[in-house]
This record gives C-alpha cells, sequence and structure tokens, in this order.
C-alpha cells in the first residue's frame, strides 16, 4: 500500500499474530464474521504450532472487493499480540506493512526497529472498560474501522457473538469494540493508507464453512451415517464436525481405541448396511493399512479422509504437506482397486466427498478424500452448496434364498447384499473365497477372483472426474497442480498475465484421467506445482500417462505455497 | 428349531480330528436353535486363527475378518442393525493377543455382542508357539525355554472392566457349555464366553485329562451379582472355576448409548439423509462458523 493510495480490487491481507491461547481466534472470528455478514469477500487462514498454550501463531485474513480463496505472503496490516510475534513473521513483512500494537507489549521489536508501526492503546482502552480482556475487540473494531464497516453493523455482531454471556459482558464488549472503531480513522491517518474495499450484496447469501467443515457436509450430503475415527490434526475437524451434528442427523460417531479399530468398524459398518467413514492422518491412516487391505478383499465400500500433514512419523503435526499421494495409493498390501480425490477448493471438498460415499458403494471398494491441513484449516465465502445437485445413490440388494455375495459378473461387481435383508446369507471373507464367500484354495478360482476385483477399476474410469483446465483452452506453458494448491496456484496464473499459459488441475488423481497425455502434449512446456519433495504426481503421470513432466516447482517446508512464491518460481521458468 | 439349519452338508474341515473345536462348534448350534435364533438373523464374526475358521462351518451370515479385529466390526455391525444377534469368536491369540486393545475397549464399550473365545492355550494355525494365556514354564519352538510371561486372565480383565456377563466353560462338559452360551446370547450388553478347549496337536500339556482334572464348577451358591467376590474367584489357579462368574444387569449397551435409535428403531439401511437438516446446516455457515 502506497501511502495515502486508496486500496481495493488487490484486497487487503491482515494478518494476527500471538501466543496460542492468547484470543487470536477471538478476533479472527468476530472479525471474518461481521465482514462476510456485510458484503465483503473474505479468506482466512492460519499456521500454528502444536502446542495448546504459548509459541507464535498467526492467521492470515484476506478482505477484498472480489472474491479471495489463497494464501499470500505479503502482509498489509500486522496485528503482533505480544513479543516475538514480528520477529516470526519477519519474512513478511515489507516497507509498507502497517504494524499495529502497543510497544509496551512488543518492546525492542517494533521500538526502533524499521517498521510503519502505528501505536494502539488496545489494552489501555479495555482496561478503562473495565478488563484488560476487552483488548482482543477493541482491536476488532479498529481493523473493522480500518476495512470501511458500519459502526452499527459491527455493535450488532458484537452483541450476537456475546449473546449467550452476561449482559454486562456484552455491553462491555460492545463499548469494546467502539472505543476501537473510534481509533481507526486516527491509525489510518498516522499509517498514510485509505482503504477503499466494496461490499458485494452477492456475498451475503453465501457461506463460509472451513474445509473440515465441507468435507463433514460432503459426507452428510453422501448419506454418511456412521463415522469412526482416532483424532489426530488435521483430521480432527471432521469428526467434530460430525460429531456435533452426529445426534441430531442419525449419524453414529465413535471414538475408536486406535485407527484399527476405527477402520475395521467402519467397515463392519458398511457390510452392515450403513454408509461410513473414517477420518485421519498419515500415522494414523498407517496403522489402517491392513484395513484397506480387508476393504479390497471383501469388496467392501469404505470412504477415508485423509488429511496430510507433513511426515515421517510425527512429522509436523499441524502444518501441511501433499506427499502422501503414494502412502494413499499403494496402501494395502496386495492389487486391489480403489479410487482418490483431492479437493482443490470448499466446493469440491463438498461435493466430492458426497460423491465418495456413492462410488464407494457402486464400485464396492476404497474411496479416499486426500485433504491436508492447509484445506482443512482455510475458509472463505462461496457460493452455498447445493444439496439438490447430490443424491445419495444406494446399491443395496434384498438378497434371496440362493444369494451367493461374490457372484461373478463382467463389470466385477456383485450385487452387493446386506444380513438380515432378504432371505439370503452375506458371507465375507478375508480369505481368497468361493462366490459364496467361503475360503478356498482352488488356484483357478483365485484367479478369476483377482481378475474380477480388478475388473472393477476399468468400471470405474468411466466415472473419472475431469482435470480442470484455466483460462484458456489453447496454451503454449501447462501448469499442473492437484489438492489444496489449486486456488494458490491459480492465482499465481493470474498475476503472470500470460494469455498462453493455463493451468490443469487434478481434483481426482487415481485413477488417473485418459486425457492427461493429451493435455500435457499439447503444451510446449509443462511446469508442476507439488507440496512434497518428489513430485509423486508427476511420477504417477509418467506411470499412468507416460509422459515426463520436466519443470517441477516443490514446497516440503510446511507451509502452504503463497502466490507470491508460485508466481516468482513460474515467472523464472517461463522467462 | 432343528439343529440342522445351521448344517453346511458335506464340508471339508480344517480342524485337527479330536479337537475341542468341534465340540464347540455342535453346542454352538444346539444353543441358538434351542433359542430360535435364525440364521438369517445372526451374524457371525470371526478373526484369523483355527477357531476363526468356525463362521465357515456353520450356516448363517458371517464377517472373516483381519487377525485380531473381530470385535471393532462385530460392534459396529450391532449398531447398524440392533435387530441381528451377533457373536464374535476366535481364539485366545485372536482375541487376548493381537486383538487385546479391542477386548479392552469392547468392553467399555458394551455392544450387545456375544464374545465367545476358543481357549486352548496354544496357537494352533501358525503351529504351536505360545499364546497369551500359556501357562508359565510351557515349552514351545519360539519359546524355548518355556513361557516368561504372566498369563493373561481374561476373566479377571473383564471383572475389573466391569463387564456385564462373565463366564468360562470347560468343551468336555457339553450340556454345561450350552446353557452358559445360551446365557451369555441372551444378555443385553457384551458377554465374554471362554471356552477352555483342548489343542491335541500342539499342547501335551493343557490336555482333556489336564483340564478335567485343574477345574471345577462355580458352586450353585455362588451370587455372580458380587463383583469383588467374582474378581476373587477369577483369580484362582488351582484348580480354575468354570461357570458364569459376574453379571451386571443395569448397563445400556452400546447402540442403545449412541441416541439414534429411541425415536426411530429402524435400522441404517433402512434410512435416508434428512436433506432439509442438512439444507439448514450448510444455511448456518451464512454466518462464520
Amino acid at each position: 500500500m502506497a501511502k495515502g493510495k486508496s486500496v481495493g480490487a488487490d484486497g487487503v491481507s491482515i494478518v494476527l499474530c500471538g501466543q496460542a491461547g492468547m484470543g487470536i481466534q477471538t478476533v479472527e472470528g468476530i472479525l471474518t464474521g461481521m465482514l462476510k455478514l456485510a458484503g465483503y469477500n473474505v479468506f482466512a487462514t492460519k499456521e500454528y504450532m502444536s502446542r495448546v498454550r504459548g509459541g507464535n501463531n498467526s492467521t492470515e485474513i484476506r478482505v477484498s472487493s472480489r472474491p479471495v480463496s489463497a494464501y499470500v505472503d505479503r502482509i498489509d496490516i500486522l496485528v503482533p499480540l505480544n513479543k516475538g510475534a514480528v520477529s516470526h513473521l519477519r519474512d513478511r513483512i515489507f516497507a509498507d506493512t502497517v504494524v499495529i500494537g502497543e510497544a509496551e507489549l512488543l518492546g525492542d521489536e517494533v521500538s526502533g526497529a524499521k517498521l510503519k508501526f502505528v501505536e494502539t492503546p488496545f489494552t489501555k482502552i479495555a482496561s478503562e472498560i473495565g478488563d484488560k480482556i476487552y483488548s482482543n475487540v477493541v482491536a476488532t473494531g479498529t481493523l473493522a474501522g480500518l476495512l470501511g464497516m458500519k459502526l452499527d453493523d459491527i455493535c450488532e455482531y458484537v452483541k450476537r457473538s456475546f449473546s449467550t454471556k452476561a449482559a454486562d459482558i456484552v455491553s462491555n464488549n460492545v463499548k469494546a469494540a467502539q472505543a476501537g472503531f473510534r481509533l481507526a480513522e486516527d491509525v489510518a491517518a498516522r499509517a498514510g493508507i485509505k482503504i477503499n474495499i466494496i461490499p458485494d450484496a452477492g456475498v451475503k447469501d453465501q457461506i463460509i464453512p472451513s474445509g473440515g467443515d465441507s468435507i463433514g457436509l460432503g459426507a452428510m450430503a453422501g448419506g454418511c451415517n456412521f463415522v469412526s475415527s482416532y483424532p489426530m490434526t488435521p483430521s480432527t475437524s471432521v469428526l467434530n464436525f460430525l460429531a456435533k451434528h452426529g445426534h441430531d442427523s442419525g449419524i453414529i460417531v465413535e471414538q475408536a481405541e486406535d485407527e484399527i479399530a476405527a477402520i475395521n468398524m467402519a467397515i463392519g459398518a458398511w457390510y452392515s448396511g450403513a454408509r461410513a467413514m473414517v477420518t485421519t492422518s498419515g500415522g494414523g491412516f498407517a496403522l489402517m493399512v491392513e484395513g484397506v487391505s480387508l476393504a479390497g478383499m471383501l469388496e467392501s465400500p469404505i470412504v477415508i479422509h485423509l488429511g496430510q500433514r507433513p511426515a515421517p512419523a510425527t512429522g509436523l503435526p499441524t502444518r501441511t504437506e501433499q506427499a502422501d499421494i503414494e502412502l494413499a495409493l499403494y496402501a494395502g498390501h496386495g492389487e486391489f482397486p480403489r479410487i482418490i480425490f483431492a479437493p482443490g477448493t470448499l466446493e469440491q471438498a463438498f461435493y466430492l466427498t458426497a460423491r465418495a460415499f456413492n462410488l464407494a458403494d457402486k464400485f464396492q471398494m476404497p474411496v479416499f478424500v486426500l485433504s491436508d491441513q492447509y484445506l482443512v484449516d482455510s475458509y472463505y465465502n462461496t457460493a452455498a452448496f447445493d444439496v439438490s445437485k447430490v443424491k445419495v445413490e444406494k446399491y443395496i440388494v434384498k438378497t434371496a434364498a440362493d444369494y451367493k455375495r461374490y457372484e461373478m459378473t463382467p463389470t466385477g461387481i456383485s450385487p452387493r447384499g446386506i444380513p438380515g435383508f432378504g432371505k439370503g446369507l452375506v458371507c465375507v471373507d478375508s480369505d481368497e473365497h468361493n462366490t459364496e464367500g467361503h475360503i478356498t484354495e482352488d488356484l483357478q478360482l483365485r484367479t478369476r477372483m483377482v481378475d474380477k476385483r480388478l475388473r472393477k477399476l476399468e468400471s470405474a474410469r468411466a466415472e473419472i472426474v475431469e482435470p480442470q483446465l484455466y483460462p484458456n483452452r489453447k496454451y503454449k506453458n501447462l501448469v499442473v497442480c492437484w489438492g489444496s494448491t489449486y486456488p494458490v496456484v491459480k492465482e499465481a496464473i493470474e498475476l503472470l498475465g500470460k494469455s498462453d499459459t493455463s493451468l490443469l488441475h487434478y481434483s481426482q488423481i487415481y485413477p488417473l484421467h485418459s486425457k492427461t497425455a493429451d493435455y500435457l502434449s499439447k503444451a510446449k512446456r509443462v511446469i508442476i506445482v507439488e507440496g512434497n519433495a518428489t513430485a509423486q504426481l508427476a511420477k504417477l503421470i509418467k506411470l499412468h500417462a507416460g509422459y515426463d513432466i520436466e519443470h517441477k516447482i516443490l514446497k516440503y517446508s510446511g507451509l502452504q505455497f503463497s502466490v507470491e512464491e508460485v508466481t516468482v518460481a513460474l515467472k523464472k521458468i517461463l522467462k | 428349531m432343528d439343529t440342522n439349519v445351521f448344517d453346511m452338508g458335506e464340508i471339508d474341515i480344517a480342524w485337527c480330528p479330536g479337537c475341542g473345536d468341534y465340540g464347540i462348534l455342535n453346542v454352538l448350534k444346539k444353543a441358538l436353535a434351542e433359542l430360535d435364533i435364525a440364521p438369517e438373523k445372526l451374524v457371525m464374526v470371526s478373526g484369523i486363527g483355527q477357531a476363526a475358521k468356525i463362521p465357515h462351518y456353520l450356516r448363517t451370515n458371517f464377517f472373516n475378518g483381519l487377525h485380531g479385529r473381530a470385535l471393532p466390526p462385530a460392534t459396529a455391525i450391532k449398531a447398524a442393525n440392533p435387530s441381528m444377534t451377533v457373536i464374535a469368536e476366535s481364539g485366545d491369540g485372536d482375541m487376548y493377543g493381537e486383538g487385546g486393545n479391542h477386548f479392552i475397549h469392547t468392553i467399555r464399550r458394551n455392544p450387545g455382542i456375544t464374545n465367545i473365545v476358543h481357549n486352548n492355550m496354544v496357537y494352533g494355525l501358525t503351529k504351536g508357539q505360545a499364546s497369551p494365556t500359556s501357562q508359565l514354564g510351557f515349552k514351545t519352538p519360539v519359546q524355548v525355554a518355556g513361557v516368561m510371561l504372566e498369563p493373561f486372565n481374561p476373566l479377571a480383565v473383564a471383572i475389573a472392566l466391569d463387564a456385564g456377563f462373565v463366564a468360562r466353560a470347560f468343551i468336555g462338559d457339553a450340556e454345561k457349555t450350552k446353557e452358559i452360551l445360551k446365557k451369555a446370547i441372551t444378555h443385553k450388553g457384551y458377554a465374554l464366553v471362554d471356552i477352555f478347549q483342548p489343542c491335541i496337536t500342539f499342547n501335551k500339556i493343557n490336555t482333556w485329562q489336564w483340564f478335567k482334572e485343574h477345574t471345577y464348577y462355580l458352586e450353585d451358591s455362588y451370587n455372580p451379582l458380587d463383583r469383588s467376590a467374582a474378581f476373587k474367584r477369577a483369580l484362582e489357579t488351582d484348580k480354575l472355576p468354570l461357570g458364569i462368574f459376574y453379571t451386571n444387569p443395569n448397563k445400556s449397551p452400546f447402540e442403545d448409548n449412541v441416541g439414534i435409535y429411541q425415536q426411530d428403531k429402524r435400522a441404517l439401511f433402512e434410512r435416508e439423509p434428512d436433506v432439509n437438516r442438512l439444507q439448514m446446516l450448510i444455511g448456518n455457515f451464512r454466518a462464520a462458523g
């Protein structure tokens, strides 16, 4: 932001940084909530340490006149809440970054430093109102004022946010927001900024769920009625969401003793007629691997939400990475088919999770929803999910007395009965089995059973989600990405502004779409962007589409790519 | 109901001639027939091992899953469709060793399933290694100097966790075993029946004769509602008591506790998702979550 220059279309990037438990989430929740309701386009994402108290955690909130859904490095306004915050974000602070805070709290990090520091007495104001605990709401009022919100809207929202609290607490919070709002004009003048973001009436009707919420809602839309899982960051938010709404929505939600129990329960639930899911992350999923193989052998549907985080082993528990394609693809001993989705937007998270249940049921195989910490924890305004576009497809048959669970069929898909529905018996076995589900060591039958199971993958190929090409159908340069990096790479391509460069995003990575080779061979130059160290999708493409991608932009520090980072890296290759 | 509804006809059974498993199979069929449980309304769940093959020898629905993992799917099968009778049956290695964690937590969870464990104090299918219940000093190709680990005491563990029904039987007494099984199957909630069953091939110590000499039945005046007394009896090792050690009739099973069957008794497969509720939940995200 140049001095006095108005800011609008590009929006503003506000970063709150403080220790865990200091109230960043209060500011974030209230600010994003009131902005969204007032019609502002909002995006928020967080990076945090694996601890309950202390450390340095930060949340980025982007507010813009147009929709935004990607992480940027740039910080326009930084609100550090404690000492250490400025150092923590040093690399992202540039000459025009306005730092708002209290010198007394921040010490020599801001005093005398070459920063555009604007002293704002949040704590003093809060203490005058009655308790320094209100300082977070004072800061919220200031930020909302800077962004051009109306005081009435701010007060109304604060009232609503604290509506369950005692009357004096509500009125003190409103006072705090008002006092903060009154600071805004002065802060803008001292910082030499004028923010001009135009709200959009259409935003009001949109929704603002996180990636985790979107996956949870998608599961419900897919008819999920049984969830068994063991808590593990970052997949737990999906478990929390379904647990919160499970009781009223007829969903059994059980915290299993371990991930082994979780997946075996889920497979048992499908056998008994439920539509079940597990939600887990790398190490937890590693424990489920034998269960994945069991689903392969029993020909059981199972939906696995795998929230990726940096590994090996415990890795960086609260950070993000895209390094588990190969884990998901090869998990489980033996050969059997599977499907892997990798949503990149909240919309995809919802619709693909719902679809996962239908495909799992139809093809009787494991279906993965591969997300990551970044996708699960980020949120922004998006069109309300349309339930009427999702149909719960059930493939259970009523059995006749002579029912055979593994009847041979041309598609490999045997009609799936469940015990207690019909006159037949439903027999499933982890050993190699005959058509009735009984143990066999007939080795010719064994060969036919392997072929039958693998034939289902050929059937599933007809329903592969096509990768999304953006913006031009004609291109010289093609940038390929998958999963959560989609909005980041998309914005980088927009910034790049090269009409000969397009993006190809995969939201289903296995089976790989048959047009892959066509898309790639049309380009003169292909670049892949992946959040891992070994370019796992590039390897998959080489294996299944026979195309060797030359240029790779890879990141595996534990943080998501920023828009700027991808832009610079693309420029270097495309110069 | 006639026992033969459960007969498989001419089949190849993988158990050794003279194995205690045959007795358990016969007694189970009789118990089920006497309780009028139709094969279509029963699901047998097992893991891996010689005992875990039992569902293949009895005409009913079955889920023969992974080694050690019979209890989690059995729990879910019951929870997804509470009208079914669910029996999880495997050997001591499968239930107490590989599946030990599930054994503990399934008791805590208390699903309405019957957990039958064939206890022969040895591994059969892997040919003669120690099981969690093998006695101290028991020599095997792996435990060459004899077992040094404290034998697992399933009954004491189950009573410590307040399992609703805890019993031990010896298949040398078919009639009494059948009566115990019938009570276990009709118990509302989790029921454990540990059944002594000699392995005639790999356990030359704990033989039919040995079990006869080293067991006795709890006396008629024994009160199974007294948990402390039950725990004390479960700790006895010579001789080993048989019978129903402990019952707690006041426990509510998992499938009742999950909270979705109070108003609607239908099984999960008979239900459709509540689209209006989902639409409302989505709408709630108009304000930030």
